[in-house]
Parts: C-alpha cells; sequence; structure tokens
C-alpha cells in the first residue's frame, strides 16, 4: 500500500467570512500579499519534503482564482519537487485537460517533469470542478468528451518516436507531434483518471489507467469500483483486477475522527 | 418531426397565410405557444424547436449557431418557404440574422426581438450579462420586468418539462459559451441583410440593453426600434398581445416609412 501526502495549498490569512460573498472565483486577489505568499510555499515545499522523509508520496492538485488553493499550476510546483526530492513518487491529480487549449504542451510538461525526477512522475488526468470553466473560459458542455480525446492525444505523444504525427479531432488540431523530450517511463508515465460517478470508471478500466475517486462515500465507491471491474474485464485485461489500481482520497483533521476509508493499496491522505 | 440532415427536428406548424419562419430564445419555444397563435391568426407560422432544444435531437457534431442557420436553410426548402418573414427571439434573433445574411433575397422582412449575436461594445466590458454566471432569480429579475408574475416556478414543473428546461440551459451554453453570446463575423456580414428589419426591446430588458440594440440595428442598412412598455427579455411571455401586435403591424408593411441607413 502506499500513502500519498497531499494538501490543497490554501491561503489563510483572509478577512472576516461576513466580508465576502466567496472563496472562489470572485474573491479579489487584493486579498493576496505576496510576500505571505512567498513564505506560504515555502512551508507548503517544506511539508512535501518532510512527507518523503517519512517515505510518504506526494500528490499535487490544482484550482484557478481562489484562495482555497493557491497553486493554479501544478506541474511548476512538480518542477520544483522534481529537483528538491530523491525518492517520492510524484502524483499531479491532476491535469485539467477539458480546460487546456493544447494537449501537446501538457504531455511536454510531464514528459520534461518525468525526465526531470528521472521517473517518478505518476500523471492523473481530472475533468475539474465546475467553477474551473470560468476561469479557464471552457465550454462547460462536452467537457468529457473534451477530456478523452485530451488523454489519448497525449498518449499518442508521449509514445510515438519516430518522426512527427497529426492529430484532426473532433475538438484538437495538432499538425505536427514529435515531443522533446520524451517521458523518462516506458512506455509512458502511470496515468490516473478521477471519476465521481460509474459512467466514465467503466472506459478508465478498460484503458488499464489508475482509477482515482474521493467524496463518492462508501456506496458510491463501491459502484465506481464495480465499473471499473467490468470495463477492465469487458477490454480483455483479464480477470482478476490489480487492486493498485484503485485509489481513494480521504480528508483528515485527526486519525481518530476518521472512519476507516475504503481499503485500497493506494491512499491519499490529505491533512 | 422532420428529419434534416440526420436532425431529428420538432417542429410547430399553424395557421395559414404568407410564412413566417419562428425562432424561439434560449428558454425554449414552451412558453411562447400562445403568441405564436396570436401570429397565426393572420399567418402561417413554421416554429422548429432548435437543436438541443424542446425535443429536437443534438447531433455530435454541432455546436454553433451558425450551423443552426445552414440546418434551417434546409428546412426552409423542405416547407417549401421560397421566400419568409423570419422572425427570431434572442439566440433565435441571431439565428435569424445569421440566415438573412446567407439568403436575403429569399428573406421578406425580419423581426428581431431582443436578439444576441454580435459583439458591439468594448473588449472590457461584456455586452450581455454573464447569464450563466448567475443565480436563476438573478437571471429572472434581468429577463422579467414582472418576475414575480412571469418567472418560470421551476419546483412545480414536471419531470419532462424540468429536463427541458435543463436541457435548454445546456445547450445554450455549447453555442454561445465562447465567443460569448456572439460571432465576431456577423456584423461584417449584416450588411448583406438589405430588407426591412425592426428591432423590438421590451423596455425592462436586462440582458440586451437598449445601446447595444441600437448599435446592433446600425448594422443593418433599413433598420429601426420599437420599444415595448411592461415587458423584458421576454416581451412575447410578458405582452403576447402587444408583441403580436407589433410584429404583425410591422410585416404587413403598415408601420411609417423605414429611414434607410438611417443609422449607419
Amino acid at each position: 500500500m502506499k500513502a500519498w501526502h497531499f494538501s490543497e495549498n490554501a491561503y489563510p490569512y483572509l478577512p472576516p467570512a461576513d466580508e465576502y460573498e466567496s472563496i472562489r472565483v470572485s474573491l479579489p486577489n487584493r486579498n493576496y500579499d505576496p510576500k505571505k505568499g512567498a513564505a506560504l510555499y515555502d512551508r507548503y515545499i517544506d511539508e512535501w519534503l518532510i512527507a518523503e522523509d517519512e517515505g510518504v508520496e506526494i500528490m499535487l492538485n490544482e484550482h484557478h482564482q481562489t484562495a482555497t488553493c493557491v497553486d493554479p499550476a501544478a506541474p511548476l510546483v512538480l518542477a520544483a519537487l522534481a529537483r528538491l526530492t530523491k525518492k517520492a513518487r510524484l502524483l499531479i491529480l491532476g491535469n485539467p485537460v477539458a480546460n487546456r487549449r493544447q494537449p501537446v504542451r501538457v504531455a511536454e510538461e510531464m514528459a520534461m517533469v518525468d525526465v526531470l525526477s528521472r521517473g517518478r512522475l505518476e500523471c492523473g488526468f481530472v475533468r475539474g470542478v465546475p467553477y474551473e470553466v470560468l476561469p479557464a473560459n471552457s465550454n462547460p458542455v462536452r467537457m468529457n468528451e473534451r477530456q478523452w480525446e485530451a488523454m489519448d492525444l497525449i498518449v499518442k505523444a508521449w509514445t510515438s518516436h519516430d518522426g512527427p504525427v497529426s492529430h484532426e479531432g473532433r475538438f484538437f488540431h495538432h499538425r505536427n507531434i514529435n515531443i522533446w523530450p520524451r517521458p523518462y517511463q516506458q512506455p509512458h508515465p502511470p496515468i490516473w483518471v478521477s471519476s465521481t460517478t460509474p459512467g466514465g470508471a467503466g472506459r478508465v478500466g478498460a484503458r488499464g489507467y489508475v482509477q482515482a475517486t474521493f467524496l463518492t462515500g462508501f456506496g458510491g465507491t463501491a459502484a465506481i469500483y464495480d465499473s471499473y471491474r467490468k470495463g477492465w474485464r469487458e477490454a480483455g485485461r483479464g480477470t482478476d483486477v490489480p487492486v493498485d489500481r484503485l485509489a481513494y482520497a480521504h480528508w483528515s483533521m485527526s486519525a481518530r475522527a476518521t472512519r476507516r476509508p475504503v481499503p485500497v493499496p493506494r491512499s491519499c491522505s490529505g491533512t | 418531426m422532420i428529419s434534416i440532415a440526420g436532425i431529428e427536428l420538432d417542429v410547430l406548424e399553424r395557421g395559414q397565410g404568407a410564412p413566417i419562419l419562428y425562432l424561439h430564445g434560449g428558454a425554449g419555444i414552451g412558453r411562447d405557444a400562445p403568441f405564436i397563435d396570436l401570429l397565426a391568426r393572420d399567418r402561417r407560422v413554421i416554429a422548429p424547436s432548435h437543436p438541443g432544444f424542446g425535443k429536437s435531437a443534438l447531433p455530435d457534431w454541432l455546436d454553433s449557431v451558425d450551423d443552426i442557420a445552414h440546418v434551417y436553410l434546409e428546412l426552409m426548402d423542405r416547407v417549401g418557404l421560397t421566400r419568409a418573414d423570419l422572425v427570431g427571439l434572442s439566440i433565435g434573433g441571431w439565428i435569424a440574422a445569421e440566415i438573412a445574411t446567407k439568403v436575403p433575397e429569399r428573406i421578406g422582412r425580419l423581426v428581431l426581438i431582443g436578439p444576441v449575436g454580435v459583439k458591439t461594445g468594448t473588449s472590457d466590458k461584456l455586452d450581455v450579462p454573464d447569464v450563466f454566471a448567475m443565480p436563476r432569480e438573478k437571471l429572472d429579475q434581468l429577463r422579467f420586468h414582472d418576475p414575480g408574475q412571469h418567472a418560470p416556478e421551476l419546483a412545480t414543473l414536471p419531470d419532462e418539462e424540468l429536463h427541458i428546461v435543463a436541457r435548454n440551459s445546456e445547450t445554450l451554453a455549447l453555442l454561445t459559451w465562447e465567443p460569448y453570446m456572439h460571432n465576431p463575423k456577423l456584423k461584417h456580414r449584416l450588411h448583406r441583410v438589405n430588407v426591412p428589419t425592426l428591432f423590438v426591446r421590451g423596455a425592462s430588458d436586462g440582458i440586451v440593453s437598449a445601446d447595444y440594440l441600437a448599435r446592433y440595428a446600425a448594422l443593418i442598412p433599413q433598420a429601426r426600434i420599437e420599444t415595448l412598455a411592461q415587458a423584458g427579455h421576454l416581451p412575447q411571455v410578458e405582452q403576447p398581445a402587444a408583441t403580436a401586435a407589433t410584429v404583425l403591424q410591422f410585416l404587413q408593411g403598415k408601420q411609417a416609412a423605414e429611414t434607410p441607413g438611417a443609422r449607419r
């Protein structure tokens, strides 16, 4: 079993709660003090390094235009951690590829982090929470279709090694795909995909990616894993589904207060 | 249902006489029936639900207002509209404007009621308030002159109608999200619309402002504007009789002489 340290990287120095309407999307950034922000980055990076010292793996995510998470560009932090750490696996969960205009750029960033870390990247893809569509100006309709086209295109960019290939799809167009560097891990870094409903999990299972989920409770999580296993088996991957493909994130204020999570080998534990 | 380019379209047809192609707004055609019936007293009204609205299908490839305009060119052929008047509301006005730039010779007169579709203001301010980023209560305040009386009570709707409301909103986002509520090319094509054109605006419309409409109308050579009292963005719902009278009078050519090019 692997455990992962995850922090939402919040900016805590906020005015009184009754003085603003929402902490997300609309809170003016005059409330952000760059000096305090710089010290916060030091603190969060120190925490990740402590996690590595304790034998815990590292997980990052990103959100945009919010005080709840001042890591709007997780690949940048990944790059720093790739140099500052030596052994921890580095999970980004994940890249909101339905909100990105250029999947090939994401493939480049991830390949670069994989090389910088000498093959310690675990690359997650997420659809993103609804309010992310405003900062990204991303059409909220057909996001699932965009996400799958983007993920397949990224894998194609990672695994094509014989000169330029092209992609003219429903949502993305690239006339020349030939990324440098290519990933350190072969054929590519492990892929994680998050889902909170069974609908998408079957497709994740068919691809054999790691299925991550959170906030789905005990019943919902079981339904997602069942859907994953069904997709895995129908794709001819065999009857036994490796349990290390099923990940659950849970949050704990303290160990005592936490109900025991679904017992899965990969568990992302937050603070 | 009529199948156009493989799309099953729910097409309402009422009345007899010179034809009107009626193009509903972003809220769908559900509440327009009384207004359509008033138009149909004098005219044949053909009123499709746009792809993805109501019970009309939405194919995977379709994602723009311009796509819908092309679908309706085919619909006009199929129902025998060699020449028709167009009446479009809100996003339906945008569709009507797109059609009119493509086949002006097939349009008799054009009526645009609270239309969107062009960007005429500055780049640092949305021409149209972001209808996707506000609570429904706020949206209703902007849409209606008297929201207390006319805003839909979603909690009372049966599931089937509620599903259509949600589906309409989803398709509206698909079509209008970016560029928001406009086609950057349209304003450079509107000079092609060489037919008498009436812009109608509810005086209390909080979605389409008077300034926006004036700048929009200035892009069409033979355009003029009428304002309806005690109405918002859906005058056909709040003032169906007055709206129908205004539209029919214009279509019958009884209005005061147009002022060609006056707003250029």
